[in-house]
């Protein structure tokens, strides 16, 4: 193979590039693809197959390739499959050969062809399977050595991919004459036209053969109407954009090639993840040739003859002395073309008997390949022609066993194709996806004439669904000639003929599936591994299935086809999670104090999506314990500051907004008084608790409730559901505030101090009150609620003033003493006070399993109020909310462990219940921990062992009031 | 998979937040019996064909009742939960 | 007696960003007012502002931006509101929950295209739409097919800001 002196379309010759292929350098031509610039440069054994690691050699012109997988080095990393194909050359590229050690030419895992013989279908699951306890420590590396094309990078990749969405009226997918005359028509009409083609350039097989449209070739006609497509502002069109699935709605997937497969600007994503939503869709994706299963087909120079059509047209590639194996009209067709234009063919060979023999090559009629030979590249042919066997000379042997429809995105919804014996192929059936028609060869019709028809056709009837009126256009001349094909499944005779190249399945694989009983389509596919490999079977289902046929003696369309499924090309993770990683994963959502809080050093945990300080560091302090003693202690005896902005705020209004509220609430909210504020439980309607929270009336008709912070959207879609579902004739309104506040709480023996340096003189709040305040000329509101057990306050300021008053009051709260407190101290002091969280409010507890049974008001009705009242869900049986203190208040105990009469083994059925939080108390000098019990509520002061198999830990604990500190609630109160 | 918000038209699927059937909108009077209580809170039918569920548009927080089908995936209504009793 | 300074939104972060025939600015911080009619209240709503938005909707009114934000809901931009008002829908002040972003210049229209789950470019001008940009709330208002408002929750200003800027 070498490079012609000229032509190659695609090729801009004044721009040559320097290259690197396992190391060699090589040359080639901006516009080459990887493929054409080692084909042009004489390389012909591209790696190695994935089970016989037999040499392998470019076979196709596009995505559909199985043998061309190469590694791509781009950013220091090696990239696994990519396909040399679809890769774009460019300047300083560097691949190297996959699935060989140390080179493609010299690979030591070769010895497994050798092997062959014993390495057939399911020798894998024959082989390893005694004894058991070999596989995970012998079997399994050694497969996993061995197996597996490529390598996946070890490092992280944080380069850029891109997912995007777009919408449109028509989705033309392939831009051949069917799919060009689609969109041209569709866009001329003015709808909103995506027009998606898998090359770098649009007209599909026109760049590559040698029809004429209206006189003029092929690839001009098509660029003429790119450039008119180009220029409408309602038309776009997304070369190297492969659509690789179909999905319910009109959605479809479609990754465009970007900066890992060509040369582009910095930043430019790897590649573009497509969602593609559109009212209609085209199917143009044209066909895909097919080899013949004649022995030894898999040698590097065995080529599909339209590949090889395609390197000449559009690359320059020259091929050398060629054979041409076919059985269908098209292939003698391009063989004269290609003889016409100056391709060294020596012979056309064909099954079929009684071929005109007007060719300026001779041509074997009745004929067949039976075999090639050269080691690491093609050197002879050896055919079968009238009983004589005899050996042609030969570079390149191009074969066309007929043509494959490109059907699979219209199977996506597994929907089954139909057998068309006239092209002896399958052909998709019309409405197997919704608003979606094939048309051209993706539908069977391979003249230039019927797909540019069909193309026109197909946008009529589109342009119709969608309202719109299809223009008058003169319909372009063009070939229409009749396709005749004797199919030929496979060549009989010595040696293996190869379906799957890429897996390494041959005729004999598949026969032996169906002799051990994998008769069916998907076992044979299972067992032989046909089609799993990186091209899905795009050259070897048809040929596998039809085998199958023969060897069960059934027919092909009663054999049927296995399911297609996207993605229709491969698709990186990379590109998937494009958008979802990083940063980008779960949206971050910082507090108006979270720039002061991180200048503190405190590091930030997770809260929901809520990023809040876990505890303010110091710097004599030993770990992060010695913070939260500090910042509890601060808070116990004299005042400390926390942002507690993050908890769910909801606005309620309206003369029926108590009514509303008294409906979703145990208890009742109509009778709170302005001014005041009340604790609060929502349950869901299985009578299970849902949050907690504090309610506030802040006028008649005014009310402010709280969610926990994990929890506000759940309660803000719940609310909205009941007042939607069940009160939509109430005048109540509800609308999240959580954003529009921040609120801080002030909590300890000096929260009054603090409060009177910010307002001058102190307003008279009683405990669980609340008011509108103001600071200086912003309107806050003041709240005097406590979760710590303190005397406590939490103030609200519209969320610009945040970071300036959480600046103040933690200078304040320094100025007396105490300071900023974070989560973990916040923790500390909720579970002295056997206050719960989402910890204890677990999704399984319910109101009378918190002891919360008296705030279950038993004269209205509400939501969960029935179920709650269900037998089981309260009385001894029920795991009850207890506190916990160790026998030796210095032993440490852990969340999460269960807990068991001391007598009695740790296990399940011996259970008594687990620990849900637990602290260590500086106030009380004490590990603590609140749990749930069997019956708890009875049994204090009983003891029981904590057990803590995962970190070894055992602790005998005594069953006490949850509430540990200051049982009557003066500290808070007075 | 994309679905109709009454407020904003067909909106993809990841807009949404699921709830159930809708059964959930025939809540049985606060007195009723046990068995009552249990056909609304457990037992669904199941469909093979045409099912109306229950789904949340986060974005502009209307709930809408859905009609699709359980065989074909075709989504042909969605309403606000007023219209759907 | 304390005094308070306030701090934009997007304070810790460098804007306007420029890039893809797009400038990202921040807007100044606005008044907003949202307005949720009571059950049977739309058309006294309708007398007292001259109208009010149905799905989508942007109306200019009298000294008033009203934007149709959700169910039953609109954002008023500016501080004139009618007197009496509150008799007919529930009004909260969402000044500070959300920080607004401007997207103008050729690209911008293609830029929102690209990140959000709707047809942008099908929006009516003037015209609003909420939407979700990854995981995160949005008010998309369309005031020309160049020139873009994106309102967000304020806590997500940074996030937003890295997911809308080109890779």
């Amino acid at each position: 193979m070498r490079r012609r002196d000229s032509g190659g379309s695609a090729l801009e010759r004044a721009r040559s590039l320097s290259f690197q292929f396992d190391g060699r350098e090589l040359q080639g031509f901006e516009g080459d693809t990887l493929a054409s610039a080692l084909l042009a440069g004489g390389v012909r054994l591209v790696g190695r197959s994935f089970k016989y690691h037999r040499p392998r050699g470019v076979m196709s012109a596009g995505s559909e390739e199985p043998n061309a997988l190469v590694e791509l080095l781009r950013d220091g990393v090696y990239h696994p499959n990519i396909r040399a194909t679809t890769q774009e050359l460019h300047m300083g590229l560097q691949a190297r050969a996959q699935n060989c050690w140390p080179s493609a030419r010299r690979d030591v895992m070769a010895v497994n062809d050798w092997l062959s013989p014993f390495l057939g279908a399911g020798f894998y699951y024959k082989t390893f399977m005694w004894p058991r306890a070999f596989w995970e420590h012998l079997y399994e590396p050694l497969i996993r050595r061995a197996a597996g094309l490529g390598r996946l990078p070890q490092s992280h990749q944080d380069a850029p991919h891109e997912k995007a969405f777009a919408f449109c009226d028509l989705l033309v997918i392939g831009a051949g004459p069917a799919g060009l005359m689609a969109a041209l028509t569709a866009a001329r009409a003015g709808a909103d036209v995506i027009l998606a083609e898998e090359d770098r350039q649009m007209g599909g097989r026109l760049l590559s053969d040698h029809g004429q449209i209206d006189g003029m070739p092929g690839g001009t006609w098509a660029a003429g109407v790119v450039a008119e497509l180009a220029s409408l502002p309602n038309v776009r069109l997304m070369p190297r954009t492969s659509v690789f699935g179909a999905y319910d709605g009109g959605v479809y997937g479609a990754l465009e090639r970007g900066a890992l497969h060509m040369a582009a600007p910095a930043r430019t994503p790897r590649e573009c993840y497509w969602r593609i939503t559109a009212k209609r869709v085209v199917l143009a994706s044209g066909a895909l040739e097919r080899p013949i299963a004649h022995p030894d087909n898999d040698r590097p120079g065995v080529m599909l003859l339209g590949a090889v059509a395609s390197y000449w047209q559009r690359f320059a590639v020259d091929p050398g002395r060629v054979v041409v194996f076919g059985n269908n009209d098209h292939a003698l067709a391009t063989a004269k073309a290609l003889a016409a234009d100056g391709m060294d063919i020596r012979a056309y060979i064909d099954p079929r008997d009684g071929l005109a023999t007007d060719a300026p090559f001779t041509v074997y009629a009745g004929a067949e390949v039976i075999g090639t030979r050269g080691r690491h590249g093609l050197q002879h042919v050896t055919l079968r022609h009238k009983g004589r066997e005899f050996r042609m000379d030969a570079d390149t042997l191009a074969l066309s066993g007929g043509w494959n429809p490109s059907l699979h995105l219209a199977c996506h919804m597994n929907g089954r194709p139909v057998w068309d014996d006239t092209i002896a192929a399958f052909i998709p059936r019309p409405g197997m996806v919704p608003d979606m028609e094939a048309i051209g060869a993706a539908a069977g019709q391979f003249s230039t004439h019927a797909a540019l028809e069909s193309g026109a056709r197909a946008a009529a009837g589109a342009l119709d669904a969608l309202g719109l009126r299809a223009p008058e256009c003169a319909f372009p001349q063009a070939e229409d000639a009749p396709y005749a094909i004797q199919p030929l499944w496979q060549v009989q005779g010595k040696g293996r003929a190869w379906l799957d190249f890429a897996n390494d399945v041959t005729t004999r694989d598949v026969a032996l599936a169906a002799r051990e009983g994998f008769a069916s389509v998907e076992h044979m596919k299972r067992y032989t591994t046909q089609g799993m490999a990186p091209d899905q079977g795009k050259s070897s289902n048809m040929g596998a299935l039809a085998v199958l046929a023969d060897a069960t003696g059934g027919t092909i369309a009663g054999t049927g086809t296995t399911t297609f499924r996207p993605p229709f090309v491969p698709v990186s993770i990379a590109a998937l999670g494009a958008g979802g990683y990083g940063k980008s994963f779960a949206p971050e959502r910082l507090t108006t104090s979270d720039a002061q809080a991180r200048a503190m050093g405190a590091p930030m945990i997770e809260a929901g999506l809520w990023y809040r300080p876990s505890y303010f560091p110091q710097a004599d302090d030993r770990d992060w314990r010695d913070a939260c003693n500090r910042e509890a202690l601060h808070v116990r005896n004299a005042v400390g500051v926390c942002d507690v902005s993050t908890l769910g705020k909801i606005d309620l209004q309206g003369p029926d907004a108590a009514r509303f509220l008294d409906f979703v609430y145990t208890n009742t909210m109509s009778s709170l008084k302005p001014g005041r504020v009340r604790y609060g439980l929502m349950l869901r309607e299985d009578g299970h608790v849902m949050d907690d929270g504090t309610c506030a009336r802040l006028g008649d008709q005014h009310f402010l409730i709280t969610t926990t912070t994990a929890a506000a959207g759940e309660v803000m879609r719940h609310l909205d559901f009941v007042q939607q579902a069940f009160c939509a004739d109430w005048a109540v309104r509800l609308i999240s505030v959580t954003e529009a506040w921040a609120q801080f709480a002030i909590a300890g023996p000096l929260a009054d101090e603090v409060l009177g340096h910010i307002f001058g003189d102190l307003p008279e709040l009683p405990f669980m009150g609340c008011a509108p305040v103001d600071l200086g000329a912003v309107a806050g509101r003041l709240f005097r609620i406590s979760f710590s057990g303190e005397r406590g306050y939490e103030l609200a300021v519209p969320a610009r003033y945040g970071a300036d008053l959480f600046r103040q009051l933690v200078a304040l709260a320094e100025g007396l003493g105490g300071g900023a407190y974070g989560m973990e101290a916040l923790n500390v002091l909720r579970i002295e006070k056997g206050f719960v969280t989402h910890a204890e409010i677990d999704g399984r507890v319910t109101a009378f399993d918190l002891g919360l049974q008296g705030m279950v008001s038993p004269r209205k009705d509400f939501i969960g109020r029935a179920a709650s009242q269900r037998a089981g869900l309260t009385g001894a049986a029920r795991l009850q909310l207890v506190g916990l203190r160790p026998v030796n208040a210095q032993a440490e105990i852990t969340a999460g462990a269960h807990l068991y009469a001391p007598d009695q083994p740790a296990r399940a059925a011996f259970g008594q219940g687990h620990v849900k939080s637990v602290c260590y108390s500086p106030t009380l000098q004490s590990w603590l921990a609140l749990a749930l019990v069997r019956n708890g509520r009875a049994r204090r002061g009983e003891r029981l062992r904590l057990d803590d198999g995962l970190r070894g830990i055992r602790v005998d604990v005594e069953i006490c009031n949850p509430v540990f500190f200051d049982p009557d609630g003066g500290r808070m109160r007075d | 998979m994309r679905l109709i918000c009454p407020c904003c038209g067909w909106r993809d699927r990841r807009e949404f937040t699921y709830m159930g059937a809708d059964d959930y909108l025939h809540r049985p009077v606060p007195d009723a019996p046990p068995e009552a209580w249990d056909e609304y809170l457990h037992n669904r039918t199941n469909p093979a064909g045409a099912a109306r569920d229950l789904w949340y548009h986060d974005p502009c927080g209307t709930w809408v009742c859905i009609t699709r089908d359980t065989i074909t995936h075709a989504v042909t209504d969605g309403t606000r939960l007023e219209d759907a009793q | 007696m304390i005094e308070l300074t306030p701090a934009p939104a997007f304070a810790a972060l460098s804007l306007p960003v420029t890039g893809a025939g797009t400038r990202i600015d921040a807007l100044p911080p606005a008044r907003i007012t949202a307005l949720a009619p009571y059950c049977g209240q739309l058309q006294a709503l309708h007398a007292l502002l001259g109208g009010f938005p149905e799905p989508g909707q942007v109306l200019e009114l009298d000294g008033l931006r009203l934007v149709w934000a959700g169910r039953d809901l609109a954002f008023a931009f500016g501080e004139a509101l009618p007197t009496g008002i509150e008799a007919h829908a529930a009004l909260t002040d969402q000044s500070d929950g959300w920080a607004g972003l401007s997207l103008t210049g050729p690209g911008a229209e293609a830029l929102l295209a690209r990140r959000l789950p709707f047809d942008v470019r099908r929006m009516a001008v003037p015209g609003a739409a909420r939407s979700l940009l990854g995981h995160m709330p949005v008010l998309v208002i369309a005031l020309g097919r160049d020139e873009f408002e994106l309102w967000l929750w304020r806590s997500m200003a940074a996030c937003v800001l890295h997911h809308l800027t080109p890779v």
